[in-house]
Formats: C-alpha cells, structure tokens, sequence
C-alpha cells in the first residue's frame, strides 16, 4: 500500500468517524474561534473551542463572566458568525448555509428562552407561546391552539388570556419555556434561565424543564452561573477566557 | 378585510400596534391632524379658485374670446362691437353673443351703497341666464328689470324679493325674479342679472362695451380653428377649461395665495410627520429588543419588514380616514355658519393629502426599519 492511498484511507476513516459522531451528537462544535473589535481592542472570546452536545442531554456551559459563554451559545445556534471552525446542528453544518437558511433552520430546529424572557406585554401568554408557529405559517387559531396545548404542560393553561406582565417571574419564565418548545426543536438554548428567579423558583423550573422537557430525541443547552441548579445537568463544560478548561459530568458535578 | 383574512405575521403586527393604545392613539391622532390640516389648506385654496371662475362656469360658454390681456373673468378689458360680429363669420361657429360683466354701485332704500356684480345677457339669446327659482325669465325684458341671485351675499343688499327697488347709478331697478347658479362668487357681493343693453346703459361705460363674446361652435373639431382666426384679429378664444385654468393660473402665481397656502400646507406636512415620525419610531425603539428576539427565534428581515411597513400602512390609512372624516365634518359645520366659506374637498385635494400620508408613512418607516435591520439577535443574548 502506498503512502498516497494510505492517507486516503486515513482521510475517509476520519470523514466516516466524523459522519457518525455528528449523526450521534445533537450539537457537534469543531475548533471555534472569534475575535470581536479591531486593531488594539481586538479581544479573542472564543479560542479553539470544540465539544459535543448529545441528545437526551442536559449540557450546562458555565463559567465567570466575560469567559465567551454567550459568545459560544449564539455560535452554535446560528446566531453569531465564527472566525474559525464549524458548527453541526442535528448533522447539518449551519454556518455553510445562507442568512435566510439559518433563519429557517433555527425556526425549525432551536427553541430559545432568553434571559429576560423578552415576552411581548402587548399579547396574550397565549399569543406569545404560539410566535414560533405563526412564523412557522401555521394559522393563527391553529397556533392558539397548540399554544394553550403547550401552556397546559407548564401548568398555566388557566393564564392563557392574560398579560405576561399580569404573571410572576417563575410563570413567565414558563411561557417562555413553552414557547420555546412548542415548535418541537430538537435542540433547546436557555441563557440564564434562573437569573431573575428566586433559588426554588429557579430549582423548580430547570427541574421541570429536566423532566418534562428534555427527551430522548432532544438536546438541551444551558448558559448559567446558578450553581444551585447544577444538579440537574448531564454535563458542565467550564469556560475560561474563551477556553473549555473542563468538563465535569455524573457524580464529580456534585462533588465539584 | 376582516382580521382573520391577515397572515399570522400581519395579525401579529396589528395586535403589536393596537394593543399599545397609548401609541396607536397618538400615531392616529398625529397622522388625523396632519390630513386635517392638509386638506383644509388645499380645500380652502381649490375652494378659492373655484370660485375665482363663477363667471365662466355659471355662463357655461364652450368659448370665450376676449381680449389678450385678460387674466382672471373679473378683470374684463372692453372690446369693440365689431369684434362680435368678425367672430360671427368664422367658419365653424354656430353663434356668438355679447356678456357684459361688471361692478355697479346699488343705492340702497336705507341711503347706504353695495357694490354689486352686474352681468349683462344677451338681448336676443339671454345665453347664460341663470336657474330661476321665482318670478319670469321674460320679465327681464320689463322696465328696469333686474335678476337677483340668491346666495351668501343676497343679504347685503337688503333680501329683497320680487318688486322690490333700488337706484343703480341713479337709475331705477326692480327685482323681477330670484335665481340661483352653480358657484358663488370669490369676492363677496351680491349678483344681478339683466340684458347687456340694460347693463350698458346704466353703467358708466369707456369706448367699447362688450365684455366678453361667448362663442358656439358647430363642433369641437372647429374649436382649433376658430382660436386661430380670433387670434388673427388681435384677440385671444379660450375654451371654458382653458379660461378656468388661466384663472386658477393667475391667482395661484400672481397674487401671493397659492404660495402662501403652500407654505401653510408644508407645515402641516411637518407636524404631521413630525409628531407621526417621532411615535412610529418610539413604538418601534420600545420593540426592538422584542422585534431581536423574533430574529432569534428565526423572523427573517423581509418578514419583519412586512410586519413594520403593515403598522405603518394600517396606521397610515387608519389617520388618513379620519382626518378625511374629520375634514369633511368641519367643513359641512362652517359651511352651516358661514355660508360664503369657500372649502371645498375635491379629489385631487384627497389625492394630495393620500402622498403625502404615503411619505409620512414612507420616511417613518424606513427609519423603523433600518433600526429592526440592525439590531443583532446576538444583541438580545447580551442584554
């Protein structure tokens, strides 16, 4: 065997390896860099990140802040653009698509709840829950529909009329929730989801979301600095500096 | 359109704009005012020239021949006699006639003065007579007969009714009849009508008497022709839409009122999108954090330029709808108390104020946009 076919061999067994780890990880990253600023004020928030993220998964990426957390969450939802690497979103390498396609990937695929829930005040919870399936174009009744479906998991079906002003910050963070999740993504992003609630409140969510939310077929990634909740995670990448310095998972998340 | 008609997104951005009522309501409220304004000027200054042209539109002659120096029907230049009948001989023309028209002064029973419009009919034709409400149009042919038209300015000359007297430059006159016509008059006095020689005989006359001759043609085809040959005898034949338009031409340019009248609808223009920029773009920077996070979930920009542009069109139409409303109500109540209150809403009024509504919406929502266009979803994740 030559040199020359021995490299072939080499490159398809890699391609192959790397074909099957990206068809058994949700969220597969691949050696992530990204700068922000120009010339003197360039600052690297990511340095050569790379890590997977499975289905069935509950994976934490902590870390103090200013460490490229949410530098690493918009980069692997499509959000961010990466000066380097690539990023597979359920074996489909989002950053090769166009503006438009990434759209409607992540219409499809992600289901986000952000920090501050950024519900709309001037809609029902309802009409906030079902945004994700009107962009979707799915009729508007059809969607309140599915929405009040969906309130009904996160136990606010009797709020579906309501103002999210009119709920507590542990019930808007529900809405948030199931709004998130109404569309079915197969892979969830929560940024913070506990910073504006009180420690049970925040317990009772993410263990909520830890058992009603996550499934088999489903990937779910949490930006935090709430250490009370890592009980619940499958897995916590620890972020320095724009660096993975860890990963910590079954009984030594505990422990840590 | 019913609201279940809309797209999701559509009846997203309805319930976005509608349900903030504070906002929707000064949106509404900026826009109506604006339209309000708009219209008032431009009603008030079509309302003007309108009436400017009472002569010619009341005469209702397919052509006119005077002479070149004319500018508006008011301002009558004397033409000899001959000029009637060298017209009579073009070819192509039916018939013409005479028109006197003119200032007299009526002496009243109470010893005041009035001035008053004094148009003289053809003798033979009474071509251009106006509708008789009361009394005979061939008791304009009695002695001292005279016509008077009831509009707002009947009353300044007493309401008289039929029998009554006056002195018009120490000559008698009696009222025979009372008519109406089509257009008031611009200059607010009462109007008279009675035969040309009647007119010229009680009215102080220069050289030549003859106003205007009023021409017929045989058909429009010979109107062409029949301009060319007044043309060659030193005189000038407008047809009733051209003298309307030089009239409408003169008051706009020459007498300061269509400039000032601009200017007035200018401003509104500016508060109107002053006060409708200034609320589009708030609603739109209060919703731009929520407008990142349908970004995020996956709106794409035409998607979220459509919804922008449909709050600004629905507001758009919603204010101009109102403020048209408003305009006529308005105008209908002052027209109640003011009966010589010119306004009038004409379509190219409404045609006007629907652009300039459009730019309002226009320039509003592109600044909008341009913020929507900006912010970075990555932004939202930073908050």
């Amino acid at each position: 065997m030559t040199l020359q076919t021995t490299a072939k061999t080499e490159i398809a067994r890699g391609a192959a390896a790397s074909t099957a780890i990206e068809a058994q990880n949700a969220i597969v990253a691949r050696d992530l860099d990204k700068f922000f600023g120009e010339g003197e004020a360039r600052t690297q928030a990511l340095r050569d990140v790379s890590f997977e993220a499975r289905y069935g998964e509950m994976l934490y990426i902590v870390g103090p802040s200013g460490s490229g957390k949410t530098t690493l969450l918009s980069v692997i939802s499509g959000i961010l653009r990466p000066d380097r690497g690539a990023v597979t979103v359920k074996g489909q390498a989002i950053w090769d698509m166009s503006a438009d396609q990434i759209c409607e990937f992540r219409l499809k695929t992600i289901g986000f709840v952000f920090q501050d829930y950024h519900l709309f005040p001037r809609l029902t919870t309802a009409e906030n829950v079902a945004i994700p399936l009107i962009l979707k174009k799915r009729p508007w009744e059809e969607a309140l529909v599915e929405a009040k479906r969906f309130l009904k998991v996160v136990g606010l079906e009797d709020r579906a009329h309501l103002p999210p002003v009119k709920l507590s910050g542990g019930e808007q963070q529900r809405v948030a929730i199931a709004r998130a999740v109404v569309s079915q993504p197969d892979v969830m992003i929560f940024d913070e989801p506990t910073a504006s609630l009180d420690g049970d409140t925040g317990r009772a969510i993410v263990d909520f979301v830890r058992h009603e939310v996550l499934n088999d077929q489903r990937c779910i990634v949490i930006v935090t600095h709430d250490a009370r909740i890592y009980e619940y995670a499958h897995r916590i990448l620890r972020m320095e500096d724009g660096q993975l310095k860890g990963v910590l998972d079954g009984d030594s998340i505990v422990g840590d | 359109m019913k609201l279940g008609e809309l797209t999701g997104e559509m009846r997203l951005a309805y319930k976005l704009l509608v349900n903030d009522r504070t906002k929707f309501a000064a949106l509404l409220l900026g826009i109506t005012f604006a339209v309000f304004l708009m219209l008032m000027m431009t009603s008030l200054f079509s309302g003007i020239l309108y009436r400017s042209s009472s002569a010619v539109i009341n005469v209702g002659a397919k052509v006119w021949v005077m002479d070149p120096a004319v500018t508006t029907p008011a301002t009558s230049i004397p033409m000899p006699d001959y000029v009637q009948d060298a017209v009579r001989s073009i070819p192509g023309v039916e018939y013409a006639v005479p028109l006197y028209s003119g200032v007299g002064l009526v002496k009243l029973k109470d010893g005041t003065f009035q001035a008053a419009t004094i148009v003289g009919l053809d003798d033979t034709s009474l071509f251009g007579r106006p509708k008789m409400l009361q009394g005979k149009i061939e008791d304009i042919y009695a002695e001292n007969g005279f016509i008077i038209i009831l509009d707002a300015d009947y009353g300044k000359l007493h309401s008289p009714t039929i029998g009554t007297e006056f002195e018009i430059n120490n000559n008698r006159a009696v009222i025979i009849g009372m008519a109406k016509v089509t257009v008031s008059g611009l200059f607010g006095i009462p109007t008279l009508y009675t035969t040309y020689s009647r007119a010229i005989q009680y009215l102080p006359q220069a050289q030549f008497t003859t106003s205007y001759v009023l021409v017929q043609p045989k058909s429009p085809g010979d109107v062409p022709r029949i301009k060319e040959e007044v043309k060659r005898l030193g005189y000038l034949a407008l047809t009733e839409d051209e003298f309307i338009d030089q009239t409408a031409h003169w008051y706009e340019f020459h007498t300061g009122l269509g400039m000032n009248l601009l200017i007035m609808t200018v401003v509104s223009f500016i508060v109107g999108l002053s006060i409708s920029g200034q609320t589009f773009y708030t609603f739109i920077i209060e919703n731009l954090e929520r407008f990142g996070a349908l970004k995020a979930i996956g709106a794409k920009g035409n998607e979220l330029i459509g919804m922008i542009l449909f709050q600004a069109t629905f507001t758009a139409l919603t204010g101009y709808g109102l403020g048209i409303g408003l305009s006529a109500g308005v105008t209908a109540l002052a027209k109640l108390r003011l009966p010589d209150y010119a306004a009038r809403l004409t379509f190219p009024s409404l045609g006007g104020a629907l652009v300039m509504v459009i730019v309002i919406v226009a320039i509003s929502s592109y600044i909008g946009v341009r913020r929507v266009l900006r912010i970075e979803p990555f932004d939202i994740f930073r908050s």
